[in-house]
């Protein structure tokens, strides 16, 4: 480090007063900035659970459909005409729904029910316990050890429950990546079953997945089905979807955008008010570095140092204070869905640093000014 | 004369514009010279400051030149006045204007490490500065812990640790009680000065005018004359 920036770190450094009121205040608005879009991209994920569970490349739908959980089941001519479409090298029919479940102690839980397609269990999950085959057994169900998994009251293999007066038994706990966002327990079964056990419409599948034969054939296949009058997505597409939804038809997304402007103009005023302050006790100081034959870049130099340093050390001890407290919210709420991205962590580096930026303008025209001579005339 | 350390040719300033217009410091030519000790006094508002100010590049004149070595300074471009500060003058200013956050010996490294010394190097030299003026004990206090005349003695310290030619000393004992101040003009006029030295002093106090070579006396803006003190 040269010397004239070790000076700009101890006149900050040292002026312990303004120096924490300035970290609060940007760790302050970090803090805030990274929770509410963590809270936020954590409910997408969510939202998207079941796209990135079943890990199908291409699915097609019905297009109004906006969410997961809202599918509007297609006819079966639909999956003829799909398996028809050169590139498709197979496809299959999943089908999802809800039905409620009573449980051994007589109380009733709403479940979602996945059906894989029987002859290839294409999106199957993988199993912690159990075998997969067994899922062909009668009457067989996989449940997902989730963070809802205890709302049916942790069953374990043989476990027996009835679903719609049919009876059902778990044959398998399955593990999956994302848990939903409904606050639902899971189970999967095979398509037959589910459409036999859940009362349903004249149309069953709610969704068509298909594996291509390879990427080059996406752009066809989506054609193709459109043509149909359906929609075909990629996995990342569909998750783009959903995620629009929520950010856009929801007002979610304007609240929580709402939350990070406040948070970014509360953190911006306080310690670009804090900075200034500081600056103006220290112009005198910087007059006389100026005297004794410190260059305006130099002093440029310093003030960008030292707000630049100020705000990189909030955002650490923010972002770190965000991650401390949803480790600990995760271990008492397993449901707790917030989730730190590298764009939320971005987007609230980008902010800091248009705090930094705004802080030093201001500083820097202050001392950019100054003569010399008026501070010694005294 | 080849000694000669500063000229001052017609050197005007004024302040405002209009009817507020006030004339600072009017037409004032002088020399200084290497080796001696010149004093420039007057009335309060009568331009010292303005003057000292004006000859050590801190503030542009209106007209008038101030040559060094040959060279007009005012003709030269920021940095490189801001390098002829740093380079050939040291300025004690009246309240010291030290850096309450840094400690002393910081203090009085600054124009070491404005010239780009290795920050160790320059608080060691610093320290040999501090030694100068008698403080290398209070080296890591900060200065508010310092008396007066201690603070005075480090920004000294401060203001020859750059090794300039021209020392300019703006009412350095104004602060002072008169015995702190006599001491230190002494000790001024003894270590510091030197035959490649100029150093010229601002002063009211005619308690340290026994000390002077030249002084120099000013009224309204305009220097009234110069009276050569014998030894
Ligand atoms: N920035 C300024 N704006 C307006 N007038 C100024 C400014 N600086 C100095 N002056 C005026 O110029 C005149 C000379 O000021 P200067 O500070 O040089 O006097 P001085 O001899 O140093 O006085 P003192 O002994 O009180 O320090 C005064 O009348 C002062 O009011
Ligand atoms: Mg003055």
């Amino acid at each position: 480090m040269t010397g004239i920036l070790k000076i700009a770190l101890k006149l900050l450094v040292n002026d312990k007063s303004k120096f924490s009121a300035l970290l609060v205040g940007i760790t302050f608005a970090v803090f805030l900035m990274v929770m509410m879009t963590s809270m936020f991209s954590g409910i997408l994920t969510r939202a998207s659970a079941t796209v990135l569970n079943i890990g199908a490349k291409v699915w097609v739908m019905d297009p109004a459909v906006n969410n997961v959980a809202s599918s509007i089941p297609m006819p079966d001519y639909v999956l003829d005409a799909v398996r028809s479409i050169n590139g498709v090298k197979y496809a299959v029919p999943l089908y999802s729904g809800g039905a409620l479940v009573k449980l051994r102690s007589g109380s009733y839980q709403f479940v979602t029910v996945m059906g894989l397609d029987d002859s290839t269990l294409f999106g199957r999950p993988e199993l912690l316990a159990g075998k997969i085959e067994d899922i062909f057994a009668e009457n067989a169900f996989v449940v997902v050890q989730d963070a809802e998994f205890a709302k049916l009251e942790n069953p374990i293999i043989g476990t027996e429950f009835e679903i719609n007066d049919h009876r059902g038994v778990v044959v398998g706990l399955a593990k999956v990546n994302t848990s939903g966002l409904f606050g639902v327990p899971t189970l999967y079964t095979t398509f037959s079953r589910a459409i036999t056990y859940i009362p349903s419409t004249r149309f069953t599948a709610a969704y068509i997945l298909i594996e291509p034969k390879g990427s080059g054939d996406l752009s066809y296949i989506k054609r193709q089905v459109q043509k149909l009058g359906y929609e075909a997505l990629t996995k990342d597409e569909f998750i783009q979807k959903i995620s629009n939804f929520y950010k856009y038809n929801t007002g979610l997304g304007i609240n929580v955008l709402l939350m990070t402007i406040i948070s970014f103009i509360v953190g911006l005023s306080i310690s670009g008010q804090t900075f200034y302050t500081f600056i103006l006790e220290n112009l005198e100081k910087f007059g006389a570095l100026k005297a004794i034959g410190a260059k305006g870049r130099e002093l440029i130099t310093m003030i960008l140092f030292q707000a630049t340093f100020t705000a990189l050390t909030a955002y650490g001890l923010g972002v770190g204070l965000a991650t401390t407290l949803i480790v600990v919210a995760r271990l008492r709420l397993p449901d707790y869905a917030a989730q730190i991205t590298y764009g939320n962590l971005g987007l609230a580096f980008v902010m800091v640093l248009i705090i930094a930026g705004v802080s030093s303008y201001i500083g820097i025209r202050k001392v950019i000014r100054i003569e010399p001579f008026d501070i010694f005339r005294s | 004369m080849a000694n000669l350390a500063v000229r001052a040719q017609g050197l005007t300033k004024w302040f405002g514009e209009g009817d507020a217009k006030t004339f600072a410091v009017r037409d004032a030519s002088f020399e200084a010279h290497f080796g001696e000790l010149l004093y420039i006094v007057g009335p309060s508002g009568s331009g010292k400051t303005t003057l000292l100010s004006m000859i050590s590049g801190i503030l542009r004149p209106n007209s008038g030149n101030v040559m060094i070595e040959d060279k007009d300074i005012w003709s030269l471009s920021d940095d490189e006045i801001a390098d002829f500060r740093l380079n050939r003058i040291g300025f004690v200013f009246q309240d010291y204007h030290l850096f309450p956050r840094l400690t002393t010996v910081e203090n009085v490294a600054i124009p070491l490490i404005l010239k780009k010394m290795d920050w160790n190097e320059s608080l060691k030299v610093a320290l040999g500065y501090l030694e100068i003026v008698g403080l290398e004990e209070r080296a890591q206090l900060p200065p508010v812990k310092l008396s007066g005349g201690e603070q005075q003695r480090v920004a000294i310290a401060r203001a020859i640790a750059s090794h300039p030619d021209i020392l300019i000393f703006d009412e350095p004992t104004a602060s002072l009680d008169g015995d702190t101040g006599r001491k230190i003009v002494e000790f001024v006029k003894k270590d510091i000065l030197n035959e490649k030295r100029c150093i010229i002093i601002v002063t009211h106090d005619i308690r340290i005018f026994e000390f002077a070579d030249r002084i120099m006396n000013m009224e309204d803006g305009k220097i009234t004359g110069v009276e050569k003190r014998e030894p």
